[in-house]
């Protein structure tokens, strides 16, 4: 991004825009928006981090969830100024620079996605429930995570992958 | 010494995938997180209604809002040839409305703007005026005398009928009914479904004017189809069209299909001179592009009293809504429905097919399965379960009676198919020991008494895949071969391009594993591509299950040519004659002193740098691969069920799978494969449907109504495996992403209707929704047809 | 997919809310949620000319039960922080019996409970609890507070009595005559999806005799339906098969629902008839177990 220059187009002029300011993955980072825009829709293409996907047009198929404050939350039935001053945090902030999260890691050592568009979302809320219940069992994983759809798993994997990270967490929690 | 095959991620080990490290980064490339310079966004505008006349079509007060910079009509496509397009089938669909619309939801203008909020906002400014015709909703509506045409733009088109087809021996059939001792009848529906992939179609287009070159980003499972269907329609020279599918979040065979939205988007790109992008939204997806099933099935079946099935009766009528836009074998115009009962041994069948023309969306496609399959097999365990019923045999005892033999192979299918290998009764076994059958049975007597009401449902089935040998199959006359491209580097890494296209199958992962068991290099040595039309070797792409059995095997046999050059190479290192030289993993060695040998990598660095006299440099080649036959996997589905009569509420208690598809490449992926596919059975048994009022509104068109489990409801797997590998394959393996989807359905079916025959209901049309069961309980009859949009009616 | 533009607001106080939606002249609409508006401004269903964003308003975010028992939600209490309270759990098992069953796991994160009940759809779980519970709305305006119970609340389908310069603030819930008990059974298809039918019982119970009953139907009618004529059979009495049966079938009969794909009228009123019944065997049997 560069304040060397900002095309002003037709479409550009008179068109009200509010500042938001969202500390996204960690970083404050801040735009000019118009009210309609969806967060997901700011997340994707003013920002770039294309993790974070759209599935459906009815809030059903989860696959757009980020974590708002930490907690779950689907990007496509938020407004991006409702997000300002608040943290998101999207798949591109689950690793560390050095390390992946054990999430990540169970999605792949058991074959918790194939065609990937679900797993950012699924990823995302799975950490929300393992951070408030580090031991789920089978049933409250299904169950927490109902609001994300997948069609290529039959979630039986996904279940195991967030196991695995459970264990694995706590194990290292000591 | 020989390489230890697992660790290097041969074939048999559960490699972890190599895609996998992408996605779980959220750095997956999906052609909506392509941004080309300049781009600009397209929205569709679509029909409210499902069959109209278009009297005029007012777009003044889109063009007036400013980033608007394109509004294309049908009128404005007619101009240059593209307001209708060729499908798959030999037949036209239109690109954006001319005279009329056919089907709620078809495309009636295309807004091109700086953003696509502000493309919406022009489609909703553009003013349609319709003059409202009957609708037909259903093949009954569409074969009445005196039914509306709806392809009133064809010649030669007089009703709505789209095809007859007929396959069999009739009059042997009609022997073996007269001889019969029960005759038993079913008469099913299998309801309009949709594949519908988490994400939905879409397109960057982006012509160059300075080179004259066509490139287009496009969710599709065909790239080399798309080229040449683009090439035809838009009359571009194909070598000028690049067409690149990358990331794709899912397919199940509705990315195969050439929707409007393409075309519309590559002529926006030829008349703004910028890239174009088009992604449509779940609507646009779930009501206008290629859906699945949507057939009326009916038979019957002829049988002795001791069991043995003497002949077999089908008669289908589909319903393809308004364009015949199939994706499928242009031979076989019902797909390859006649492979039902290919796993049993009966003597007579016949099969008759009507298609016809709907105010619906276009299609079908292949959910899921190859063309037809899934009805097929359906309508086989259905069919069964019935006439078992009939006779009052146990279902298990019925098939075991029927099933073809382990030494009846090569067998002749009842509708002529040539099945080379199986081990059906072993895998009903399997499956039956692990349900615990017998107890099972015990158990659902003593939950009777008690009011409660358990079912079992079995399915068995061998299903064809890999279309196809191309004596047979051809799609638009392109024959069905697939291809591999191996090149190896001169540190023995490789790249490998195939002209399949992976949508979630781990191709990444498992082609590498063909490589490493052929050549013994490191499946994590060999990087593959697909997708670039640029760089892939041609292939007619992804369905549901066709690259094992046909890219697959392209594979294995590039490797191959790979080996036998490097076999020349490591003579000529070695000083010793090719007769001279063994194999063993990753390595030849001389076989009188089997110490001296040189390693795969070591022969690859020769072929840049000490080569033989007269022989080309380098170490690569092109496999085009014609599969002799269709691949014959096989399975074994047992589900039991818990229904609550006061509810119509059923639980999956256990579903067991048992498969085989030969060599399996990877158990991991195999298994991933197959839980996905029981899955997709479970929603369509329960759940998933889409239907239309009298008014042809869709119901189902968006995620509220069109139902797709979640994580709560879908049941758990068990799964087993039996292994036969294909004779006729390379590496013995045969294709399994859609078997469970095939067989899986009429599992779970059957054992909801087991748990209610007492009642004397002998069948409820899919989705087994709640109220379904429950009125067929309640009332003790059949529930025919897909869940009508009742209104008011008590 | 993408909303129609309009005008946004976000005040910090109720004053500052109610005097935008003054301005507003009926053509604003309360975003709170908004995990029913957004989706409605997406498929265009809505285009309003404002927007008033109440989410910074500070002190609407709580439940609390009062010295006098009553049940006190704010405007911005989120779907799940009922889900997750234990003194819910505890003293109101009709509202702890819902909870997990509206929408899904993610909508609950952000959704409010007196946003769901001023959505007013014939399908929304919360206002049956309401009715079942005789609860109220605390409305402000430029003229002050009102209460307004739940039965008047709610006018038609999507349609609430709430002037278009009123602000619900609060929903509350009425002390208990007695122990509370309840539950909240609901047949949907898969999670997520709006009821086929739904059944909201809430009884209190002193001495083995019901002291108080409501029972309130979802999506079985223009709005939600209050079997009040059911409820008021259990008064005075105690929970046993015939009085149970009796209720199921009187909620029944008031229910008004329309045959359509998730089922036949027969079919949903069979269901209020059985979840009833069930809901009040429930109840009977945990009270026996209890006492």
């Amino acid at each position: 991004m560069t304040s060397l220059f900002e095309e002003i187009t037709e479409t550009s002029v008179d068109i009200p825009v509010r500042r938001v300011t969202i500390t996204v993955n960690g970083e404050k980072r801040s735009a000019n928006v118009e009210p309609r825009l969806l967060l997901a829709h700011l997340l994707r293409q003013g920002f770039n981090l294309t993790g974070t996907h759209t599935g459906c047009d009815t809030t059903n198929c989860g696959a757009c969830t980020v974590l708002v404050d930490g907690r779950p939350a689907k990007s496509c039935t938020m407004l991006a100024v409702q997000a300002d001053g608040h943290d998101v945090m999207t798949v591109e902030g689950l690793a560390s620079a050095s390390e992946l999260d054990p999430i990540q890691e169970g999605f792949k050592e058991e074959h918790g996605l194939q065609c990937g568009y679900c797993t950012p979302g699924m990823m995302l809320t799975a950490k929300a429930l393992l951070e408030e219940n580090p031991d789920p069992t089978e049933d409250e994983i299904r169950w927490a995570l109902s609001g994300n759809l997948c069609r290529c798993t039959g979630y039986q994997n996904i279940v195991k992958s967030v196991l695995w990270a459970a264990e694995k967490m706590r194990n290292s929690a000591g | 010494m020989s390489l230890d095959e697992i660790k290097i991620g041969g074939m048999g080990a559960s490699r972890r995938r190599v895609e996998d490290n992408r996605f779980i980064r959220g750095k997956g490339n999906y052609v909506d997180d392509v941004v080309l310079p300049g781009m600009l966004h397209m929205e569709i505008l679509r029909s409210p209604v499902a069959h109209a006349r278009i009297r005029s079509i007012d777009v003044s007060k889109a063009w007036e809002i400013p980033g608007v910079r394109l509004v294309l009509t049908g009128d404005m496509m007619a101009t240059r040839n593209l307001a209708w397009m060729p499908t798959l089938s030999y037949d036209t669909q239109a690109v954006l409305a001319t005279d009329k619309v056919r089907f709620q939801g078809q495309e009636v203008a295309a807004v091109i703007a700086d953003d696509p909020y502000i493309a919406k906002d022009a489609c909703e400014a553009i003013v349609v005026d319709y003059e409202t015709l009957p609708v037909i909703v259903n093949p009954d509506q569409a074969m009445a005398s005196g039914a509306a045409l709806i392809r009133d733009d064809k010649e030669n088109q007089p009703d709505n009928k789209v095809f007859d087809w007929e396959v069999g021996d009739r009059s042997a059939t009609d022997k073996a009914f007269e001889e019969a001792d029960v005759v038993s009848e079913i008469d099913l529906h299998y309801p309009r479904s949709h594949p519908s992939p988490l994400e939905p179609c879409g397109s960057i287009a982006d012509f160059d004017r300075s080179t004259g070159k066509l490139t287009v980003y496009m969710t599709t499972q065909a790239p080399h189809i798309i080229r040449a269907a683009v090439a035809l329609v838009a009359e571009l020279p194909e070598h000028m069209i690049r067409i690149i599918s990358p990331d794709l979040g899912g397919g199940f065979g509705n990315k195969v299909p050439v929707y409007p939205g393409y075309v519309i988007s590559i002529l926006a790109s030829i008349l703004t001179e910028r890239p174009v992008k088009w992604i449509e939204d779940k609507t646009g997806n779930l009501i206008s592009t290629g859906f699945g099933r949507d057939v009326y099935l009916k038979g019957q079946m002829a049988v002795r009293k001791d069991g043995k099935i003497l002949g077999v009766r089908m008669h289908t009528i589909s319903d393809h809504g308004a364009f015949f836009s199939d994706a499928q074998p242009s031979k076989f115009k019902i797909g390859l429905m006649h492979s039902a009962f290919a796993c049993y041994d009966i003597p007579a069948a016949h099969l008759t097919a009507e298609g016809y023309y709907t105010n619906k969306a276009p299609g079908g496609v292949a959910y899921r399965c190859s063309f037809r399959v899934t009805e097929a097999m359906f309508f086989q365990e259905r069919m069964i379960q019935a006439a078992a019923d009939d006779l009052g045999m146990d279902q298990a005892e019925f098939r075991r009676v029927n099933l073809v033999r382990d030494d009846d192979f090569p067998h002749r299918t009842p509708f002529g198919f040539l099945t080379d290998s199986g081990q059906y009764g072993k895998c009903l076994d399997v499956a039956l020991e692990a349900i615990g059958y017998e107890q099972f049975l015990k158990d659902q007597e003593e939950a009777r008494k008690n009011g409660r009401y358990l079912g079992i449902g079995i399915s068995t089935m061998t299903e064809p895949l890999g279309a196809g040998n191309s004596r047979e199959y051809d799609i638009l006359g392109i024959k069905m071969f697939d291809s591999a491209e191996l090149r190896v580097h001169m540190t023995g890494k490789a790249i490998l391009r195939t002209g399949a296209k992976t949508q979630g199958q781990g191709h990444e992962t498992t082609w590498a594993q063909i490589v490493a068991h052929e050549l013994g290099i490191p499946a994590d040595d060999v990087v593959v591509e697909e997708g670039d039309t640029d760089t892939a070797p041609f292939g007619m792409g992804t369905y549901a299950s066709r690259s094992t059995p046909v890219a697959g095997a392209a594979v294995a046999m590039v490797a191959r040519k790979i080996r036998a050059k490097s076999r020349k190479i490591a003579a000529h290192l070695l000083e010793v004659s090719e007769e001279d030289i063994e194999w063993e993993l990753g390595r030849f060695y001389v076989r009188s002193s089997p110490d001296r040998g040189v390693t795969i990598q070591e022969c690859a660095m020769a072929a840049y740098s000490n080569m033989p006299d007269g022989m080309e440099p380098g170490l690569e080649n092109t496999a085009y691969y014609d599969p002799p036959n269709l691949t014959w996997p096989f399975a074994a589905y047992v589900a039991t069920v818990e229904v609550d009569p006061e509810t119509g509420v059923w639980d999956v208690l256990r579903m067991v799978a048992v498969d085989d598809c030969g060599v399996r490449i990877n158990p991991m992926i195999v298994e991933g494969q197959i839980m996905g596919g029981l899955t997709e059975a479970y929603a369509m048994a329960s759940m998933q449907f889409i239907t239309f009022d009298a008014e042809g509104n869709c119901v189902g068109s968006n995620y509220m109504d069109y139902l797709l489990p979640t994580a709560w409801e879908t049941p758990g797997f068990e799964l087993h495996e039996v292994v036969t590998p294909c004779p006729h394959h390379p590496i013995g393996a045969k294709g399994i992403g859609e078997c469970a989807t095939v067989g899986g359905p009429a599992a779970f079916v059957n054992a909801v209707m087991n748990a209610v025959e007492h009642l004397g209901v002998r069948n409820i049309d899919m989705p087994l929704l709640p109220d379904r069961v429950h009125e067929a309980i309640a009332t003790r009859s059949d529930i025919s047809g897909a869940p009508p949009v009742r209104t008011d009616a008590p | 997919m993408y909303p129609s533009r309009f005008r946004y607001e976000s005040p910090t106080s109720i004053d500052e809310a109610i005097a935008l939606l003054e301005e507003g002249k009926g053509e604003a609409k309360v975003l709170a949620g908004g995990q029913s508006l957004v989706p409605m401004l997406k498929l265009r269903f809505a285009s309003p000319d404002l927007l008033v964003d109440i989410n910074n308003i500070a002190d609407l975010d709580y439940h609390r039960f009062d010295a006098d028992g009553s049940l006190h939600i704010g405007a911005l209490c989120r779907h799940e922080h009922l889900e997750k309270s234990s003194e819910i759990n505890s003293r109101q098992p009709t509202i702890a019996a819902a909870a997990p069953l509206v929408a899904d796991p993610i909508v609950r994160t952000r959704g409010t409970f007196v946003g769901s009940v001023c959505h007013a759809d014939p399908q929304g779980d919360w206002a049956s609890c309401m009715v079942a519970l005789d609860g109220h709305i605390v409305a402000q305006g430029p003229n002050g507070r009102r209460n307004i119970p739940v039965r008047s609340f709610v006018s038609g389908p999507f349609q609430n009595v709430l002037a278009y310069n009123e602000l619900a603030v609060e929903a509350v819930i009425p002390a208990p005559q007695g122990t509370a008990l309840g539950g909240y059974m609901k047949l949907e298809r898969r999670v997520g999806d709006f009821a086929t039918a739904a059944v909201a019982v809430a009884v209190d119970m002193s001495g083995g005799k019901v002291t108080r009953a409501g029972i309130a139907l979802t999506g079985v009618g223009g709005t939600t339906v209050d079997a009040s004529d059911a409820a008021a059979a259990l008064v005075g009495g105690s929970l046993d098969e015939a009085s149970i049966a009796q209720a199921a079938e009187l909620a029944a009969s008031v229910a008004q629902p329309r045959s359509d794909h998730r089922g036949s009228a027969t079919y949903k009123r069979h269901i209020i008839n059985t979840f009833t019944a069930r809901l009040l065997g429930s109840i009977a049997e945990s009270h026996e177990r209890a006492a």
